[in-house]
């Protein structure tokens, strides 16, 4: 019975496959689109069902080390399988209005998002590559959906070359390391490894294939290329479940794998990397007139603000990290979803900011949540982003790295700019063309109003004596 | 008998040329087969550090690997044919539409 233990430990990976295969066999038959997809919703909503049980539960290790269930792969888990239910959720209206609405999109999904499970809760360099492999493999497939597109098509290949040459770099890292140390689980590699020019050779390699993932500068050159070519609301996918499946597993690296070793001393790298990521990104934002691509480098720029959490290297600091993943996929996916909601008309090029004005009277509802969700993505209280960049500060602070906060405040002071030029169009500027909005469907505008409610129930949420969730997170260090 | 460092250098040549093909190279194609070359010569490392510490898990890791690159190949050259039915080129200076 040990197997179907471990198995129950894997559910929320084990439904999503299970469904994937269901799904593409109905995609094969040529069943209605409609079924498939609330076929993948049930199956969604029940693995995530699972996945909050598994937040309270124990933990421990499962498939003979492979796996580490409970505590932070539990929580790794959880966000990917909320980010995914509600990126399908909001997928289905968007991808019918740009006539790029295909059977196999929810069966990809399914598959990738038990990548990014298995990515998550990985306790061995084995599963690790695999996870980030069935990962990216699906990825790829969704990058390039808008197949018939010069830019769709010229997106999808920028992520597969530069994804598959960073996967080179994963693995030598990872084989240098299994050199190194004999081994490849997490635990036993954290004991036999000595700071040998070898091991120090395959972390190096390693945390390079983190990078490319997480879109840290100076990895980051696809990010804004894939984030515009992609479908919106798979953007959103991108850009939530997949940045926090690399993120807990590097979270996961960092705190089981690296620190018992002497003379293996990553603080200073995470430093000089999260810097450049949170200057670079912002800067570049300021510039955008595309708010796809706007909100790719803003995604940098939140990825430095997380590796802020990861240079502290305290528990505390992971806390933060895990906090503002979390705060970072609810109000992402919102603002991915409404900018997805205003692409779905085609009056006019809803991609580009100048054509946003005035819209913000036009669907008051969508303004409203357009605005919740960004001045979250500022930072500003009482919105969940708040919450997420003080703990992940803090934390630094803690840790005595003044300058690494100091340098992150200013840095997102410097983002208030381009998110509120958003806002300004929305409400200050006239439009200078007359057109009707499409009226969103009910599923899609109540999922965005749930995260609206998500986004600014977290970010009051510590000033009640409940037991709140960064309680609950700083128990798993 | 071989030492292992000759198959550590040989490794360490193929994955350097494959990185090097990648950054250079101007046909998409032939940057794919690149990274192919990449993963090849770390299959070559993890095959000799099974051998040398007596271990199968390295020699698992190459399984899994190659299958991995065979998936990856598959995609890879669906977007590639995609790209050429596109443009009518699959020289990656040519593709630049997006930028900045």
């Amino acid at each position: 019975m040990d197997y179907l233990y471990d198995l129950n430990t894997f559910l929320p990976a084990t439904i999503m496959a299970a469904a994937g295969l269901v799904a593409i066999l109905m995609a094969a038959y040529k069943a209605r689109i409609g079924n498939i997809f609330n076929f993948t919703i049930v199956a969604l909503v029940m693995a995530l069902a699972v996945s909050i049980r598994d937040l309270f539960g124990p933990d421990g290790t499962a498939f003979f080390d492979m796996i580490a269930y409970g505590g932070t792969a539990a929580f790794g888990a959880f966000l990917v399988t909320l980010g995914t239910l509600f990126c399908v959720v909001i997928s289905r209206d968007y991808l019918e209005a740009i006539d790029h609405h295909y059977r196999e999109v929810y069966a990809m999904i399914l598959f990738g998002s038990t990548g990014m499970v298995g990515l998550a809760v990985s306790n061995d360099l084995i599963m690790l590559f695999l996870g980030v492999e069935t990962m990216s493999i699906c990825l790829y497939v969704l990058a390039g959906l808008i197949k018939g597109e010069k830019i769709g098509a010229e997106s999808a290949l920028k992520y597969v070359l530069l994804g598959a040459f960073s996967t080179g770099f994963l693995l030598y890292g990872i084989a240098l390391i299994y050199g190194a140390t004999g081994a490849t689980s997490y635990a036993v590699v954290a004991g036999a490894a000595e700071a040998t020019p070898l091991f120090l050779a395959g972390t190096a390699l390693l945390l390079v294939g983190f990078f490319f993932k997480i879109s840290a500068v100076p990895f980051h050159m696809w990010t804004p290329d894939v984030y515009q070519g992609t479908p919106t609301t798979l953007t959103a996918y991108f850009a939530t479940a997949s940045k926090a499946a690399s993120f807990i597993a590097l979270v996961l690296v960092l705190s089981r794998m690296i620190p018992e070793i002497e003379g293996v001393e990553l603080t200073q790298l995470l430093q000089v990397i999260a810097i450049l990521t949170m200057i670079v990104g912002n800067l570049i934002a300021l510039v955008q007139d595309n708010v796809k691509r706007m909100l790719a480098y803003s995604s940098i720029a939140h990825a430095g603000y997380i590796l802020v959490g990861l240079a502290a290297g305290t528990p505390e600091g992971y806390t933060g990290v895990l906090y503002y993943l979390f705060a970072y996929t609810i109000m992402n996916i919102g603002a991915f979803g409404v900018i997805a909601y205003y692409e779905r008309n085609h009056a006019l090029d809803f991609t580009d900011v100048h054509n946003y004005a005035g819209l913000g009277y036009k669907f008051p509802v969508m303004g409203v949540l357009l605005s919740v969700f960004l001045f979250s993505l500022i930072g500003i209280p009482p919105f969940v982003g708040f919450l997420g960049k003080y703990y992940v500060f803090a934390a630094a602070v803690n840790a005595g790295l003044v300058t690494l906060a100091v340098i992150g405040v200013l840095a997102s002071a410097a983002s208030v700019f381009y998110y509120l030029r958003v806002m300004v169009y929305l409400y200050f500027r006239e439009p200078h063309k007359e057109y009707q909005l499409v009226r969103p469907g009910a599923l899609f505008k109540y999922s965005l109003i749930l995260l609206g409610i998500l986004t600014l129930w977290y970010g009051i949420e510590p000033i009640f004596p409940t037991d709140s969730l960064i309680e609950l997170i700083s128990t798993y260090y | 008998m071989v030492e292992i460092d000759w198959y550590l250098a040989l490794s360490a040549i193929l994955f350097t040329i494959g990185a090097l093909g990648v950054l250079i190279r101007r046909n998409a194609v032939v940057v794919l087969m690149c990274i192919e070359l990449m993963l090849n010569a770390v299959n070559i490392s993890l095959v000799s550090f099974a051998s040398y510490h007596g271990d199968i898990t390295g020699q698992i890791l190459v399984f899994f690997s190659l299958s991995v690159a065979a998936a990856e190949a598959v995609v890879g050259l669906a977007i590639i044919i995609a790209i050429f039915r596109n443009n009518l080129s699959v020289d990656i200076t040519r593709i630049n539409l997006l930028r900045w």
